[in-house]
């Protein structure tokens, strides 16, 4: 009779450690509700402070007889960083859960298909959307494409392709501009077009303040795809003697493909909700302006900050809708970057 | 009949050389040339700041980062009599990117660690991918949601510290409002930055060599004990240049902090009361009815910030890139 030893894992938890968490996670919450009968300490967040400091206090005892204090700060650290990212998590879902549950009540059809032309802000919810604002958005995400991409990938060429003397300063320079404040990058595109040139607030400004905010996350993006393209189909291409120029356009950027594209799309949910630059260099408008380079234009956050503003209980309705639409849309942005991503990584 | 020996036939030898095509010459001096946009517009942004912004800065001097009052008036004779500086805005820039940073690098470390080495796997991914997004969320819904979500929790919060250590002079306040405070706009730029820190924290964590983890574990050290005595210490700098990051983007926030800070034109230490600075929303601020010589004021302290945000960037990103890649 043949036997195999069953491995045996120490490290498992034992039904008896598993008897011990629960004993010690029932008592924690029983200790809650007796304090916060008892005690003065009321709400909320007072049972969860006391149950915290109970679990930890109750686990503690317990374990202190099999591991000794080790075991106890063990346990410990382990319940604590738990709690950090409990925290963390806490506050993403209060974001999303206020968005959705306040946005909600201010989507109509209207609110998706209208302008603001016959109506303002502090009309009841109903009468006028924001499809204007969303057309804005479009052409100015569309604008800044245009000029952050060609950049942004050939910056990363250079890095990745080139390595040429000045990479180490590009790079530099690429991450202290990822840093550049958006209020500094409107700020700038109205000091240095709108004061000295005669071209006036419109999209066309709004898309190159959007720019400087792109291009450093579309590069940096983009070289780490790039830097995934495996040396071995460069040097194929120089083998079978093409250029390096023929390498890069026919070997290179196909492999890289998708994974440009989630850069670039990467690059727009950073700049789809900015809003800063957009109040100097776009200014506000109620309905369709087609024309990107003449005239004021809007856009989806500059409903938001307006409507914000505006103070009365419609129009913060209806920034609270605008802010939903605004977030569905950096976050099917964002899936739709995620998708390739992996995609591109398997490849 | 004999063979004739075969003459020798010297092929010319072919030119080698190094020297790229034009094709590629063509190619890599395109490429060069855009490479360099980072520095050209760096460069543009400072130079126009600065040509902008000039009148200002030499009008005030040095006092234009050194005084608290910001006022322009213009007397009978039709002469403006401007007074910028912007002392108590940067004080309180700095006194809320400091709070921000309190509230979230110990909740960022946490978190990383919990990501690296407490979190089953289907957790871990979840969380990386709802942190990414985190950092993708418009700044403006960090906005809305701080004024009309957060600050009624915020306030309860702020009076609770206010009754049990109202003694400690950062936590008194000269009159009860709790609304609009240097606090709350912390507590808001402390959700903006987490994911920043958190990533960057990760990162470094994630790197820790295995041999040394494994050393830890072989001598009988706990998994607390291995992070106190090799990860922390490996990451120590990473956490810091996140940290650093997370300062800059601090510093520049704009819309977020506006609608959650009463900005008042006096240098303020008390945090929990309802008057604060932040240069950038102070920019905003004044800018809608901003006249000419204002609108200089402004440029100059938007050249300010720029300053200052470019620094703690290069700074941080010295920090960060020395870490990981010494590897120490």
């Amino acid at each position: 009779m043949q036997s195999t030893v069953k491995p045996i894992r120490p490290w498992a938890a034992s039904p008896r450690d598993r008897a011990l968490t629960a004993t010690s996670v029932a008592l924690s919450v029983l200790a809650s509700f007796l304090v916060v009968a008892v005690t003065p300490m009321k709400g909320k967040l007072a049972y969860a402070f006391v149950f915290f400091i109970a679990w930890l206090v109750i686990d503690s005892v317990l374990v202190i007889r099999k591991s000794g204090m080790k075991g106890v700060r063990d346990g410990l650290a382990a319940k604590i960083t738990l709690l950090g990212g409990a925290l963390v998590m806490m506050a993403v879902a209060s974001i999303l859960w206020s968005v959705i549950s306040r946005g909600i009540k201010g989507i109509n059809l209207a609110f998706v298909t209208e302008n603001m032309r016959q109506a303002s802000l502090f009309d009841p919810i109903g009468k006028g959307g924001i499809l204007h604002a969303i057309f804005g958005t479009v052409l100015l995400i569309v604008i800044a494409i245009i000029f952050s991409v060609p950049m942004g990938i050939l910056t990363a060429l250079y890095l990745t392709e080139i390595k040429g003397r000045a990479a180490g300063l590009i790079q530099f320079l690429v991450q202290a501009m990822s840093g550049v404040p958006s209020v500094v990058a409107g700020l700038f595109i109205y000091a240095a077009i709108i004061l000295n040139t005669p071209l006036r607030a419109s999209s066309f400004l709004g898309g190159l303040a959007l720019t400087i905010l792109m291009v450093p996350t579309v590069t940096r993006t983009a070289q780490e795809v790039l830097n995934l393209v495996p040396r071995d189909l460069r040097e194929a291409g120089l083998a079978m003697g093409a250029t390096q120029w023929k390498t890069v356009a026919l070997v290179v950027i196909p492999a890289a493909r998708s994974g440009l594209i989630t850069a670039t799309i990467l690059g727009v949910a950073r700049i789809a909700g900015e809003t800063a630059p957009l109040l100097f260099t776009v200014g506000t408008f109620d309905s369709y302006n087609f024309n990107p380079v003449k005239g004021e234009n809007t856009a989806i956050p500059i409903i938001v900050w307006r409507a914000l503003n505006g103070g009365s209980p419609e129009s913060v309705q209806r920034a609270w809708s605008a802010i939903l639409v605004l977030l569905i849309v950096v976050l099917a942005l964002f899936i739709a970057a995620r998708a390739l991503g992996t995609k591109a990584m398997k490849k | 009949m004999s063979v004739a020996s075969p003459t020798k036939v010297t092929p010319p030898a072919r030119t080698i050389t190094t020297k790229p095509r034009v094709s590629d010459q063509i190619f890599r001096g395109i490429v060069t040339a855009f490479s360099f946009s980072a520095l050209v517009i760096l460069s543009l942004i400072a130079l126009f700041l600065f040509l902008k912004g000039f009148s200002t800065l030499r009008a005030q001097g040095f006092g234009f980062i050194t005084h608290f009052e910001w006022s322009i008036t213009t007397d009978d004779a039709g002469k403006e009599a401007a007074h910028f500086g912007l002392q108590a805005m940067l004080i309180g820039t700095v006194v809320i990117s400091f709070i921000a940073l309190v509230i979230a690098v110990p909740l960022s470390v946490l978190t990383a660690l919990f990501l690296t080495f407490y979190a089953p796997n289907a957790v871990k991914k979840l969380l990386i991918t709802v942190i990414d997004l985190m950092a993708a969320f418009p700044s403006i819904l960090y906005g809305l949601w701080g004024y009309f979500v957060l600050m009624p929790m915020a306030e309860y919060w702020a009076k609770l510290l206010h009754k049990w250590l109202g003694w400690i002079y950062i936590f008194n306040v000269p009159e009860p409002v709790f609304t609009r405070s240097p606090f709350i706009a912390g507590i808001v730029l402390s959700v903006m930055i987490i994911p920043i820190i958190t990533s960057v924290s990760r990162e470094v964590f994630s790197q820790t060599p295995l041999d040394r983890v494994q050393a830890a574990y072989a001598l009988g050290s706990s998994k607390w004990g291995m992070i106190r005595a090799v990860v922390l210490p490996f990451g120590a700098g990473g956490v810091v240049g996140g940290s650093m990051l997370g300062l800059g983007r601090a510093f520049g926030e704009t819309v977020a902090v506006y609608s959650v800070l009463n900005i008042v034109f006096r240098t303020n230490f008390h945090i929990l009361f309802t008057q604060g600075g932040n240069v950038a929303s102070m920019i905003i601020q004044k800018f809608g009815e901003a006249g000419k010589t204002e609108i200089s004021a402004l440029i100059a302290a938007g050249l300010v910030l720029f300053i200052l945000t470019l620094l703690v960037n290069f700074a941080a990103n010295f920090v960060v890139t020395r870490t990981v890649k010494s590897g120490r």
